[in-house]
């Protein structure tokens, strides 16, 4: 089933920023992305800043897509949650609402039971938030509403490749 | 599928190179970013095997400019083309908006081109997708290898959707960018019907 395409407006953004923002506070995480399973980066916070998010995002749900793909085999839907324990820093993924993946990077100031008690909570807000967008966007769609980028021209595309 | 981020008014879109191994999806990847500004990429990623063959995906991110008010972001994506590889094939074909095909023109490599180009069009329908229904590109790769076979052999046999194609030899980069923008284009003329 192909999903519909996905539209974050400015007053998502902000509902999905504010949880992931009291998740790093609740879990004392480094680090929390937000990314959808396609590969694309929706929304980070904490402190590690400067690091490369856009590789971190891709690799993420390729990642998920491989273990998904080796659930199928043994017979199980999908492992929604994924542990890497690493000298340092700990990664903890977890998948939400099937659509988009949470990504907490943890070190020793907080435990893997911590983040996984705090996770659980964030990951059904965020379950919820992303469900009202899915409703929104199958709402634009019956109704059969112009894509926002209907106007775009010929022109404005070929203006892209003008170098 | 494409990410509309309204927050940062970014449009994200994934491209992905399929064909059979060794056709040069990688160098193609590779070409762009090593000609592309340094503002203008992000890094590539490569997960590829001892002897650098792909093993899951290249990955290269790209932007492309401004349109109306929202950067236009791509991401390059690469298929691992050995016929074993096909697990990892379909994953990589998740949520795509445009597809290149890369056909090996050496003529011993047709029956491979055949057997991946098959491979695409089941892969794709199993994600949900029709091959006629998403921006697509061909691109005929090593044109300039003395065993090239003829082009119109190829057009024949590779390209019956008549969709645009490239004659291209990317390691020195001939036909790279010109493929890159047919799809791109491709892909942003979709987004101007939203739900496909």
């Amino acid at each position: 089933m192909v999903d519909t395409q996905l539209v974050m407006y400015d007053e998502d953004y902000r509902k999905i920023l504010g949880v992931l923002q009291r998740l790093a506070r609740d879990a004392n995480a480094k680090g929390i992305f937000l990314v959808d399973k396609n590969g694309q980066l929706v929304a980070e916070t904490g402190e590690m800043r400067g690091i490369d998010s856009t590789s971190l995002a891709s690799l993420t749900a390729g990642s998920v897509a491989a273990t998904g793909g080796l659930a199928k085999i043994i017979g199980e839907e999908e492992f929604p949650i994924h542990f890497h324990q690493g000298q340092r820093d700990n990664l903890h993924i977890t998948l939400v609402g099937g659509r988009v993946i949470l990504v907490v990077v943890f070190d020793e100031r907080s435990s893997l039971g911590l983040v996984r008690l705090r996770v659980k909570k964030a990951g059904a807000e965020l379950a919820h938030v992303f469900e009202e967008m899915q409703k929104r966007a199958e709402r634009a769609q019956a109704s059969g509403a112009a894509s926002p980028f209907a106007e775009i021209t010929d022109d404005d595309i070929d203006n892209l490749f003008s170098e | 599928m494409s990410f509309i981020n309204y927050s940062s008014r970014e449009i994200n879109c994934k491209i992905v190179y399929y064909g059979p191994g060794l056709c040069g999806k990688t160098t193609n990847l590779q070409f762009i970013y090593s000609k592309t500004n340094p503002e203008l990429k992000g890094k590539m990623i490569s997960l590829a095997t001892e002897t650098e063959r792909t093993l899951f995906f290249d990955f290269l991110p790209l932007a492309l400019g401004e349109i109306r008010g929202f950067k236009t972001r791509f991401h390059l994506y690469t298929v691992p083309g050995q016929v074993f590889y096909d697990a990892s094939r379909k994953l990589i074909l998740k949520g795509v908006d445009g597809v290149v095909f890369v056909a090996d023109s050496q003529i011993e490599r047709m029956e491979a081109n055949l057997e991946s180009a098959d491979n695409l069009r089941i892969n794709l329908r199993e994600q949900g997708y029709e091959l006629e229904k998403i921006p697509y590109v061909v691109q005929y790769n090593k044109r300039d290898l003395p065993n090239a076979a003829p082009l119109q052999e190829m057009r024949r046999l590779l390209n019956p959707l008549q969709v645009s194609e490239f004659e291209a030899s990317a390691n020195v980069g001939k036909g790279v960018f010109e493929t890159l923008k047919a799809v791109a284009k491709g892909v942003l003329t979709d987004l101007k019907k939203l739900g496909r």
